[in-house]
């Protein structure tokens, strides 16, 4: 048997095959609906500005998904958590996934894995146990659009009112969440803060944006508030707790 | 531009998005396929099923809830590439809304269909660069990153996240927003386990936006 480790250049080289070719696909849809957009008249700008402002917005939660990366790398080493967080996977996935699965075999996660055997076991369990949103639209996508056409030809204003309450459904749901430890005490508050602390910054840059006619700041406005208000989330946790 | 056009593009969207996404169905799985076969170890049937029966019902309800919620915001080409690069909740779908609603474009036209879709790909593409920066930089990285100063700036990336869209989208559809924001509210404080599987609230919180704005709709008040 060849000797394992979990950093092993072998399980790089598998890992970063699959890394490369999610990027080769992302360049392959930007490059089409870029060539659409043209041919739909959207403007060389807007879409320029769309580029720049998807980017900085991914800023601060890829560094989030390092940490991630490094809290799993302890326990299944760099190339599998590199590859799940860089692609399919998600944060609130994989770390209880590959707790779970660890649970299941009876390891602990404190340590590295050393056992090929463990290891091969907790990549088939995360791959196969994480994989129903993809097949799902991967196949039934299609079924999915045609039926969402199918309201819209019925009835625009009902569609496009029917589009907003799927948004609100998502972010209520995750502003409620953010209650969810109100019952603890001052600490459990703290998320609260933070997020009126952001919803006041966007206010602010809402002001300069509509008021003020700062334009380029209409683009950021997300990115900076996020970034505000959890760089101002380390003085109030430490005032509150 | 023509409606032949345009109903190419989307068939051929779907056409493009199948053929990606059976190719990277079969890529996740050549990782611990290789695995298996270059170190001779493949897993026994009892801790495999053990594992998978941990993991399985939960992420495959998750992921099935996901893509019926979030295929209709991303739109198709969105959706095709959202669900292959992954981290669709803290990231993707986020900066998706925020592309859209910075070209002003309508959810549901095939020009929020074609921004979406930019959006995803850049930010996928980026998520990957700064991932492998931060592989490559592990070193230094490390103890920055995990310092107990920075820690809680992390744990409330969701709130920073949330605190400013509530902001653009509850207000402009406040009426709509109302009930299902009520709703969760007193549910989460109820329920405060209920925290650690907050995507399967998103469709229940869906249901209720769609449910109230249909009466509304029917009384004509939205």
């Amino acid at each position: 048997m060849k000797d394992f480790s979990v950093n092993s250049i072998f399980l790089f080289a598998a890992a970063g095959l699959v890394v490369v070719f999610v990027v080769v696909q992302s360049v392959f849809f930007l490059v089409k609906a870029w060539k659409r957009a043209g041919e739909l008249g959207i403007a060389r700008d807007t879409l320029k500005r769309v580029v720049k402002g998807s980017a900085v917005f991914t800023i601060a939660p890829a560094i989030s998904i390092i940490l991630g990366v490094i809290t799993l790398s302890k326990f299944l080493g760099l190339p599998l958590p590199w590859l799940r967080l860089s692609v399919l996977g998600a944060l609130t996935y994989e770390l209880p996934a590959a707790t779970t699965a660890a649970n299941a075999l009876g390891i602990p996660i404190a340590q590295g894995v050393a056992d090929p055997k463990v290891y091969s076991t907790i990549a088939w369990v995360m791959t196969l146990g994480i994989m129903s949103g993809l097949i799902i639209i991967t196949f039934f996508s299609q079924k999915i659009h045609k039926g969402l056409n199918k309201i819209q030809s019925r009835d625009k204003s009902w569609a496009s009112i029917f589009n907003a309450a799927l948004f609100m459904g998502m972010i209520s749901a995750f502003l409620g969440m953010i209650f969810a430890k109100i019952t603890t005490g001052i600490v459990g508050w703290i998320p609260v803060f933070i997020m009126l602390i952001s919803s006041v910054i966007m206010l602010v840059c809402g002001y300069f944006v509509k008021v003020r006619k700062v334009r380029w700041l209409e683009d950021y406005a997300i990115s900076i508030s996020m970034l505000l208000s959890m760089a101002l989330s380390i003085p109030v946790t430490n005032l509150l707790s | 531009m023509t409606n032949d056009n345009s109903r190419s593009y989307s068939e051929k969207i779907h056409i493009w998005g199948r053929i990606w996404g059976v190719i990277a169905i079969l890529m996740f799985i050549s990782y611990p396929l290789v695995v298996s076969i270059y170190y001779s170890a493949w897993p026994d049937a009892g801790p495999f099923f053990k594992g998978l029966l941990g993991v399985a019902p939960v992420f495959w309800l998750v992921g099935a809830i996901e893509a019926f919620t979030y295929a209709p915001m991303l739109g198709s080409g969105g959706a095709y590439l959202g669900f292959v690069t992954g981290n669709l909740t803290n990231l993707k779908v986020p900066c998706a809304l925020n592309a859209m609603e910075s070209a002003k474009v309508k959810a549901g036209t095939e020009e929020a269909d074609v921004i979406s879709t930019i959006a995803i790909a850049v930010s996928s593409i980026v998520t990957v660069l700064i991932i492998f920066a931060g592989v490559l930089l592990l070193a230094p990285l490390q103890p920055i990153l995990e310092s107990p100063v920075l820690a809680p700036a992390f744990a409330n990336i969701l709130p920073s996240l949330f605190g400013a869209l509530a902001v653009i989208f509850v207000s402009r559809n406040w009426k709509i927003a109302l009930a299902p924001l009520l709703f969760m509210l007193v549910l989460f404080i109820a329920v405060p386990s209920l925290a650690s599987s907050v995507s399967i609230m998103v469709p229940v919180g869906a249901l209720i936006a769609i449910g109230v704005s249909r009466i509304l709709y029917k009384k004509g008040k939205i």
